[in-house]
């Protein structure tokens, strides 16, 4: 049996350099999903080596730039949710990061992660959505409704690293996850809406995270029940194992209406 | 590689991408730690790195590097429990058994973060350990009587 080296960058430039020059190189921050995968060899192509990013300085904390907030890409869900900056300024990340598994995925998983992993119920992308975060790598920066472009495919090159991810402040984002039980649950539906701009982001209901267009169209010109009538049609959702197509059609409908009634008018 | 396991150094020569659960329970023998889905579901191989609860089937162990480690095996102080674990015995907090060493390391953590307890942070705090038996009540009791 071929053994999978494990490689720890010093700093982010040698983790740069390492992901360019490695053959069969994957990504490894808090392995909540990659070492599920590496022990099951279920990861494709198989990898040759793990570039461990969990302890780079440079990819963790929180903090304020220009006019917004900016949290490293390896920074834990838990660090997240004991920021005071992140509760202050963005609680609608820190209410999805509290639905994610539970103590132990929490201390692990990472936004970065969620993003590189693209899945369809990443329980940050529709707050990530909604807040129209930006997306930093180590050569660009990427704004996040271009970022999800296939069933976990993103718009990131095969050698790019994300770094941290950027929010823009004041704005008024509601967050609600529906699944089988409080904790350790893979969402049926997940969504995060704005008032002002009017997003709508839903995850779960598609091949991808996505934003329901016709829905915040009806937002934007103020018409509430047509933008709950129109958000049926933006999303694409499937019959699986946790949920079915019809549910998860009302289900969206039921939560984007809760949650347009949560979210205060535009604050002037 | 080098961490601290249980207070003591450890130095060893493994592959840094094996699982901190299989090198824990293979190579240094310490079987306390349970393999339960082995996909970050159940918290059975739960271990505490830096003062946080961890699932040890997704860590690799090259990540605990200088890290501090610990296992249920590290609780006691020689044969001496902690007012958790007797807590557990008391409680009759523990039935298969295949969750109790998770259990009790998830609220290790839990005990030492927060002075102050109610039934549902202890609820919240291990929703991450899936008991088969469904003998919650009990772990719960045992872990609010040491709140006290």
């Amino acid at each position: 049996m071929h053994e999978v080296s494990y490689l720890r960058p010093k700093n982010l430039a040698d983790a740069v350099r390492l992901y360019r020059t490695t053959a069969g190189c994957r990504l490894l921050a808090g392995g909540t999903d990659l070492m599920v995968m590496l022990h099951a060899r279920t990861l494709r192509p198989e990898p040759r080596a793990l570039l461990d990013l969990w302890s780079l300085p440079e990819l963790k904390g929180v903090r304020r730039v220009n006019e917004g907030l900016e949290i490293g890409a390896a920074e834990s869900y838990t660090a997240i949710i004991r920021s005071p900056e992140v509760q202050r300024d963005l609680p609608a990340l820190v209410a999805a990061a509290r639905t994610i598994g539970a103590a132990q995925i929490q201390n692990r998983g990472t936004l970065g992660g969620n993003l590189a992993n693209a899945s369809p119920a990443g329980d940050t992308l529709p707050v990530l959505l909604a807040y129209d975060a930006v997306i930093v790598t180590d050569r660009r920066s990427i704004a996040i409704d271009t970022f999800f472009i296939g069933y976990r495919k993103t718009a990131l090159q095969p050698d790019e690293l994300i770094t941290a991810v950027r929010f823009p402040l004041g704005r008024q984002v509601e967050f609600r996850k529906v699944g089988t039980r409080a904790a350790q649950a893979i969402s049926k539906i997940v969504m995060a809406v704005s008032r002002s701009p009017a997003r709508v982001a839903v995850g779960s209901v598609a091949e991808v995270p996505l934003r329901a267009r016709q829905a915040e169209a009806a937002l934007e010109r103020g018409d509430l029940q047509g933008a709950v009538a129109a958000v049926a049609e933006d999303i694409r959702p499937i019959d699986d194992v946790r949920s079915t197509a019809v549910y998860r059609r009302a289900v969206t409908q039921n939560v984007l209406r809760e949650l347009l009634e949560n979210v205060r008018s535009p604050r002037t | 590689m080098r961490f601290t396991l249980n207070g003591t150094a450890v130095s060893l020569d493994v592959v840094g991408t094996h699982r901190l659960l299989d090198v824990l329970r293979e190579d240094l023998h310490l079987t306390g730690t349970k393999e339960g889905c082995g996909e970050g579901e159940c918290g059975a191989c739960s271990v505490i790195v830096d003062g946080e609860v961890v699932d040890s089937c997704l860590v690799a162990v090259g990540q605990v590097e200088g890290c501090k480690v610990i296992t249920v095996e590290g609780l006691a102080d020689g044969g001496r429990l902690t007012a958790l674990q007797q807590a557990f015995i008391e409680h009759g907090a523990a039935q298969c058994g295949i969750c109790t060493p998770g259990m009790l390391l998830a609220a290790h953590v839990l005990l030492q973060q927060a002075r102050h307890l109610s039934a549902a942070d202890v609820r919240e705090g291990l929703a991450g350990n899936l008991c088969r038996c469904t003998g919650y009540t009990k772990i719960i009791d045992a872990v609010l009587a040491c709140t006290k």
